[in-house]
């Protein structure tokens, strides 16, 4: 119990200190966990609506590979970015292995799976009758799709929600095409297991309460609007 | 001149699963009519209503917009000149000003018409005070009216509406109806109501089709449908319910006799002697009293005496049937039923006119048969 005292009241002082390399850890984190995200976001929203709104042969099959994207496990999704990264990979010329691009590249691919999942999900929960209605009144295909993704946004904040905590706390990934590198692809993630390993307890606790604070003003935010809108 | 027809469908065909359930060789909707189709759940209206929508494409056939074939590159346009009003008012997740100036984004109508054009048909439906609510947080009754002017304030050329009333409560459907009759009266709006009430068909429509398996089985002015089936399936939807088989004895007199079960109906419709015929009476034609009470002063033919057989409560009066040599079904009010003490085994005299005997087939050719009305 000593360690884990002392250790809570160390991180505490590592934390509101402003140590410089905590600080820069979490930067790091954010900018390549919210880029991940965004990308997701942009690619996986087109596609869940699609996968909900057309009806094509094998469209079955599309789904369940989407769903079963969902649960990506992250060092899967490590070892072949890795590999198409490595210098004789079909993407080797980038040469972004071991660099933040290359972890955002990873976790991209994570949380793709995880919007469109949620996305079509969210559109598949509105009345097929709702779409219906927008044609009737004049709604051109294109309309009718934004007007139903609007309507289908309470439940889609989940997808950011989802996607975002699901890269920031992954760690497999992270650490086959980061590297870990002090200060250039250290995240919180990777950084506690290596003060873990190293028995620098403390600073693997800072961490790991920048983690969930982070993950926790995240959600509370967004499902503050979720259920402002919903209310 | 016979009125120019806005929408038509011609030979369409339209099967769920290798089953057709609807099959219409040709339907009119006239310019500024209120076309109502009606029908027994299942027979193919809503279906109908989604093909003159342009929202599903037939297997078969054609939808035509003024006398030309709709093609797919120009559907969107065809149906912009239309709106659907469903059951359910599937409103968005937004104001009511904004659920009502949807259509008009679609439509690309902005800035201040858009402003004025929902202003002026929130007032018009009555719901002008609820502009600013979320529309989720309506009752039944004023969402329906939010969906009817969302539908309204696109102006369009031909309204369809699929059951309008059909999910709202009573007291909100008899305030709706007559506020949306004062509207279509006022605007001339060319509209087809699809119903499962006759009794909404016959406050709304100038004419009804009735369909029946996916096929209209009649297509007549609304008062001709309810007291001129065309068959004895339309007969019974809209609301005959005494349907019996007799001969033609003789025409005396201005009426037709029939004999039916033994004993003699007089009929208005002109039938030669000999003609087996199928007659329907409906139950509100019908009149009863108790046998010593004395005849009332009417000009009804038809006087039978017979006994009660079974008393059945339907909103808002009571079905009594009475066995007077062929079953005869009465409408009647809960009052009557207490004041002729109508129990089961209860002597009854039942009285209805000639020309409440609605002539439904028979079998000499109808060419010479005259119908009165027709």
């Amino acid at each position: 119990m000593d360690l884990l005292w002392s250790g809570l009241r160390q991180a505490f002082a590592l934390v509101t200190g402003g140590d410089p390399e905590v600080w820069a850890i979490l930067r790091l984190s954010l900018q390549v966990s919210g880029s991940a995200t965004l990308i997701a976001l942009g690619l996986g929203i087109p596609a869940g609506a699609a996968l909900a709104l057309a009806r094509f042969p094998g469209r079955a099959l599309v789904v369940s590979l989407v769903n079963t994207g969902m649960g990506l496990p992250p060092v899967v999704v490590g070892l072949f970015v890795t590999l198409f990264l490595w210098r004789s990979g079909p993407l080797g010329g980038w040469e972004i292995l071991y660099t933040p691009a290359a972890i955002v590249l990873a976790q991209a691919v994570i949380a793709a799976p995880i919007v469109t999942g949620i996305t079509l999900a969210a559109v598949q929960q509105v009345p097929e009758k709702f779409r219906l209605q927008l044609l009737a009144l004049g709604a051109s295909r294109a309309q009718m799709v934004r007007v139903t993704l609007r309507e289908a946004r309470l439940p889609m904040l989940a997808a950011v929600m989802a996607g975002f905590g699901g890269v920031i706390s992954e760690i497999g990934a992270s650490l086959m095409v980061g590297g870990n590198i002090k200060g250039q692809t250290r995240t919180l993630t990777t950084a506690m297991v290596l003060e873990t390993g190293k028995g620098n307890f403390e600073v693997a606790i800072a961490l790991s309460l920048l983690l969930l604070a982070l993950v926790f003003l995240v959600n509370w935010a967004l499902t503050a609007i979720q259920q402002r809108r919903a209310g | 001149m016979r009125p120019a027809a806005v929408l038509a469908v011609a030979d369409v065909r339209v099967s769920y699963g290798g089953a057709d359930v609807l099959d219409v060789a040709a339907l009119e909707v006239r310019a500024h009519e209120v076309l109502g189709v009606i029908g027994p759940n299942g027979s193919g209206k809503s279906t109908l209503l989604r093909v003159l929508g342009l929202l599903e494409a037939p297997a078969r056939g054609e939808v035509r917009w003024r006398g030309r074939a709709v093609r797919a590159a120009d559907a969107l346009e065809a149906r912009r000149r239309m709106a659907t009003v469903f059951q359910e008012p599937l409103l968005a997740d937004m104001t009511v000003a904004a659920n009502v100036a949807l259509g008009l984004a679609f439509h690309g109508v902005g800035g201040d018409e858009r402003e004025a054009r929902v202003a002026r048909w929130l007032a018009r439906l009555n719901v002008a005070p609820l502009r600013d609510r979320r529309a989720r947080t309506l009752s039944g009754g004023q969402a329906q009216r939010v969906a009817l002017a969302r539908a309204l304030v696109l102006e369009p050329e031909v309204l369809l509406l699929d059951e309008p009333f059909a999910g709202l409560d009573q007291p909100a459907r008899e305030a709706l109806i007559p506020d949306l009759a004062a509207i279509l009266r006022e605007h001339r709006v060319t509209t087809v109501l699809v119903t499962h009430d006759r009794g909404e068909a016959q406050a709304l429509a100038d004419r009804v089709a009735v369909l029946i398996g996916g096929r209209v089985r009649q297509l007549d002015a609304t008062a001709d449908v309810f007291h001129a089936p065309a068959s004895e399936e339309v007969a019974r939807f809209v609301g005959v319910e005494t349907i019996v088989s007799g001969r033609v004895v003789a025409r005396e007199a201005g009426v037709t006799l029939v004999d039916v079960a033994g004993r003699r109906l007089e009929l208005a419709a002109e039938v030669p002697a000999g003609a087996r015929v199928r007659l329907g009476i409906r139950p509100e034609d019908v009149t009863l009293a108790r046998p010593g009470d004395a005849a009332p002063a009417s000009s009804a033919r038809n006087r039978f005496a017979g006994a009660v057989a079974r008393v059945t409560p339907s909103s808002p009066s009571v079905r009594v049937l009475v066995d007077c040599g062929f079953p005869l079904v009465a409408a009647v009010t809960p009052r009557s039923v207490a004041d002729l003490g109508l129990a089961p085994g209860a002597p009854v005299v039942a009285t209805f006119k000639a020309s409440a005997v609605h002539l439904i087939a028979a079998d000499v050719w109808l060419d010479t048969v005259a119908r009165p009305g027709v």
